[in-house]
């Protein structure tokens, strides 16, 4: 069976990252933007199993870090914004800026 | 510990100062502060006292420890006297607080109190009574024995204390002043006595020590400032004891005779400008002391201030002796100068001099300083007679003295202080002719006198100098405490009958010898002395100092040669004496037409107040007695012997003072004669005495010859001034307004344009940078959006810019 190449893999993860960005910068749903920061952490997830046979095992527990680090994140994220959505009852951005000076 | 101290000091000194062991010198000094220490602490109980009672919380002893006192106060103060009797100590309210009782408390105590003669109740009634008419009779001038909110009910003991203490600790020190004079006169010492009882300022090179000089100049200075400081505290008993301040009084006195101690015994500059600044600081306190009127607040600032333009030339002429000689000491600076370490007559010791003269000049009211004396009369009148006569503006005199080996080394400096003196002594003696208020008169007298003092040191002629500045203060004392009961006399005659006319105003007086007789003879003694009638004091003392000027003109003095501004001296000792002898005439002239207006004629002060004129009690009239006793007989201890007849009153001492100040003043003499060739010898002439003596009786009798038609008509209507130059004798000759247009106006012109450029230029700048950051602030606020989507994008570039450079680098 022949390899998958490196740059394939990191690749695939760079697009996924850029598509996370792009999320993140241009959509205002919050939910939305909540998907496209796991697309980013999982980018970075594919990026270090891809490196892992180069650089070691240390890449493949990273992963498991960040997958426990993203499972909380989405725990408390969806928190807030269920919370957020009782009092104004609408998950667009552009309605939080209540810290603005 | 001090005593031990003292006595091996003493001994350690003794072989110094040719035998003299003084007894005790620093009680002369201490006792007066004592006196302060205790009458400063009732004077603070007594203001505690005075603060309006509030219930303080959470005190469960102040309804038991007030009550009783407040319901005393409140319902029957004159009740709770008569019970507890005159020895009672209770407190009452006290200054700036009125209780609203009975404005008549007194009249049923002072029936219970076994010594309340009539005279004493009816004062008493005059000073509780603050009645709302009393205020329509302040003038824009301050009024003595005024009284805004006397007591009512007994008298506390902080009101009764300071009374034997006061006068008691100057009595002491007048008592341990004799004694060591008595020692000093047995022993004779040539040196002075010196000791240092701690070290002051030891910095580098310099060493002050607190030290005490005891020699025959200082001795005799100790000995006027305490007898005569004494008798003006026994009169001040009389004089003060209803106000409401009396012990604040009492304190400031004490204060100021420590402080003048402090300058006539220090042995060191240093130490004298302790004292110097003391007094000058007592003497602001004392003439602001009703500083509830601003006109008397403005006169002790412009005294104050005054004096500090001549402190300024204390201080320069202190920092040029000790860089030039490195001594600060009398003893040192002498020996450096005596040594010629300077030049003689060079731009040095010229400068120290004038320097010494400029800080003369403001503690003792010389042109062009003298506009504050007038001024301070604003305070208590024995203020006036203690402070402004007699003893502090003296302080200039006894410096010039003090440094006479510097003045001896500076005759140019020593013609300009003589020259000043003769021009003062005329131009306030000019004013003195024509002012209305009793005790402007006597200060104009006092800033021409001491012109007169100055003329005599200036000339070298000390020991007269000193003489004038003894006889003076007996006379001037006199006169200034007698005043002060006339002034007594005349403000409770009006206040009795709520007449709101000036109790210093001559005009409002007149024939007032048959009410007030011991104050009359009193007052006329000293009159004909300060005239210069022998053989009273001031003939003796003014006619030497006449005289020096003339011998000076004939060449009979050390600065008869010597050349002050391309003219020799002779001529400008010639000068003086004319200006001296006019300004004497002046003096017997204004002299004679106060007592003239104030005693003499019909009584103008009104017939129903002509019924309260009355003397003082004894507290009044003894220091008045004495002093004028001394106004009669002081001259004699200073009489030349070929002075027919006087001399037999002298018991042959001859001219006693000279010869005492000798070991002192001589030194200065020497040093100036050193540099003479030959003195021509100078016939004593008979002229000038016989033109002294028609100077001083032709001043009177013109006084009367002028004035007594006029004076026993009715002189109550008559106008402040007739004529041009009578506007400008009334008017001061405008020295104030001068002054106020060419310092006081440029100087208030100048802070405000500082004051405009601090507030547009430098407050500008400092408004300018907090703007700008405001403006900043404002401006990058805007990029705080609150959009989450901004902030990921701006992130997003700010990472890709990062990555770029690490790329592109």
């Amino acid at each position: 069976m022949n390899e998958i190449p490196l740059s394939y893999s990191l690749g695939v993860s760079a697009i996924l990252f850029a598509i996370g960005v792009a999320g993140v910068v241009v959509r205002r749903n919050a939910i939305v933007l909540f998907m496209c920061v796991e697309l980013m952490l999982n980018a970075v997830n594919l990026a270090f199993v891809a490196l892992s046979p180069y650089a070691g095992v240390q890449g493949q527990v990273f992963v498991f870090f960040v997958i426990a680090v993203a499972a909380a994140e989405a725990a408390v994220g969806l928190a807030i914004m269920i919370a957020v959505f009782r009092h104004r009852e609408s998950l667009d951005m552009k309605n939080f800026s209540l810290l603005r000076w | 510990m001090l005593l031990l101290q003292e006595a091996a000091a003493a001994a350690g000194h003794a072989a110094g100062s040719g035998g003299f062991v003084p007894v005790l010198p620093w009680l002369i000094v201490a006792l007066p502060l004592l006196g302060f220490a205790l009458n400063g602490a009732l004077s603070i109980v007594a203001a505690r006292r005075a603060l309006p009672k509030l219930p303080p919380v959470g005190d469960p002893s102040y309804d038991h420890h007030d009550d009783g006192h407040a319901l005393a106060h409140a319902a029957a103060p004159a009740h709770a006297y008569a019970a507890v009797g005159a020895g009672a100590v209770e407190p009452s309210e006290q200054e700036g607080h009125d209780a609203g009782t009975d404005p008549h408390p007194v009249d049923a105590a002072h029936h219970a109190s076994s010594d309340a003669h009539a005279h004493d109740a009816h004062l008493a009634h005059d000073a509780y009574d603050a009645g709302a008419a009393h205020d329509a009779s302040h003038d824009a001038h301050a009024h003595d024995a005024h009284d805004d909110h006397a007591p009512a009910g007994p008298k506390p003991s902080t009101h009764v204390l300071p009374s034997f203490i006061a006068p008691g600790v100057m009595l002491a020190a007048f008592a341990v002043a004799v004694a060591n004079f008595l020692r000093m006169r047995a022993a004779a010492p040539h040196q002075p006595w010196v000791h240092s009882y701690w070290d002051w300022m030891p910095v580098g090179n310099l060493h002050v020590g607190a030290a005490l000089q005891l020699d025959q100049l200082s001795m005799l200075m100790a000995l006027v400032v305490t007898g005569v400081g004494s008798l003006i505290h026994v009169f001040s008993v009389g004089y003060m004891k209803e106000d409401p301040g009396y012990p604040r009084y009492m304190a400031y006195l004490n204060l100021f005779c420590f402080f003048m101690l402090t300058l006539v015994l220090g042995a060191s500059y240093p130490v004298m400008f302790v004292g110097w600044e003391g007094v000058g600081l007592c003497s602001y306190l004392l003439i602001g002391f009703w500083f509830k009127e601003k006109a008397n607040a403005d006169a002790g600032k412009k005294a104050f201030i005054v004096n500090r333009i001549g402190d300024f030339g204390f201080l320069v002429a202190m920092f040029l002796l000790f860089w030039n000689t490195g001594a600060l000491d009398f003893v040192g600076v002498n020996q450096a100068l005596l040594g010629e370490r300077l030049d003689f007559a060079g731009p040095v010791v010229t400068w120290i001099a004038l320097f010494f003269f400029l800080g003369a000049c403001g503690k003792s009211a010389q042109i062009p300083l003298y506009t504050w004396l007038p001024d301070a009369m604003a305070g208590p009148t024995p203020v006036s007679a203690l402070i402004h006569a007699a003893t502090m503006v003296t302080a200039g005199v006894y410096l010039v003295a003090r440094s006479n080996v510097l003045y001896a080394m500076a005759p140019a400096a020593a013609l300009t202080v003589a020259l000043v003196g003769a021009l003062t002594a005329l131009f306030a003696a000019s004013i003195g002719l024509k002012q209305w208020d009793i005790k402007k008169v006597l200060a104009y007298s006092t800033v021409s006198q001491l012109g007169f003092m100055f003329a005599a040191v200036g000339m070298g002629a000390y020991a007269s100098g000193i003489f004038h500045l003894m006889t003076h203060a007996f006379f001037k004392a006199c006169l200034f405490l007698g005043s002060g009961a006339v002034i007594h006399a005349m403000h409770a005659a009006l206040h009795a009958t709520h007449n709101p006319a000036d109790a210093q105003d001559m005009r409002n007086m007149g024939g007032l010898r048959k009410y007030l007789p011991v104050t009359f003879g009193a007052m006329a003694v000293s009159t004909l002395a300060i005239a210069g009638v022998p053989p009273f004091a001031g003939f003796f003392s003014k006619d030497e100092i006449v005289g020096a000027a003339w011998k000076g003109a004939a060449g009979g003095s050390a600065l008869s040669g010597v050349e002050f501004l391309g003219i020799h001296g002779s001529a400008w000792m010639m000068a003086i004496g004319v200006l001296l002898s006019v300004a004497a005439f002046m003096t017997a002239f204004y002299m004679g037409r106060m007592m003239i207006y104030t005693f003499f004629g019909a009584n103008r002060t009104g017939d129903e107040e002509r019924k309260h004129l009355h003397e003082g009690d004894w507290t009044l009239t003894l220091p008045l007695i004495l002093l004028g006793f001394l106004a009669v007989v002081g001259g004699l201890v200073n009489v030349e012997e070929h002075v027919p007849l006087v001399s037999a009153f002298n018991f042959g001492q001859g001219p006693a003072l000279h010869h005492w100040l000798e070991p002192v003043v001589g030194v200065g003499q020497e040093l100036a004669e050193r540099h003479v060739e030959r003195l021509p010898p100078v016939d004593p002439a008979w002229w000038p005495i016989l033109l002294a003596v028609g100077i001083g009786l032709g001043g009177l009798a013109l006084a009367w010859a002028l004035l007594s038609r006029k004076a026993l008509g009715d002189a109550a209507t008559e106008p402040a001034y007739r004529g041009g130059v009578e506007k400008a004798l009334y008017n001061k000759w405008y020295v104030d307004e001068a002054y106020d247009a060419a310092v006081v106006k440029p100087v208030q012109g100048l802070s405000r344009g500082f004051a405009r450029f601090d507030m547009g230029v430098v407050d500008w700048l400092v408004d300018l940078f907090g703007r700008l950051s405001q403006m900043f602030g404002i401006a990058f606020g805007r990029l705080q959006t609150g959009q989450l989507n901004t902030y990921a994008f701006v992130l997003v570039v700010g990472v890709l810019i990062v990555l770029g450079s690490f790329v592109a680098l």
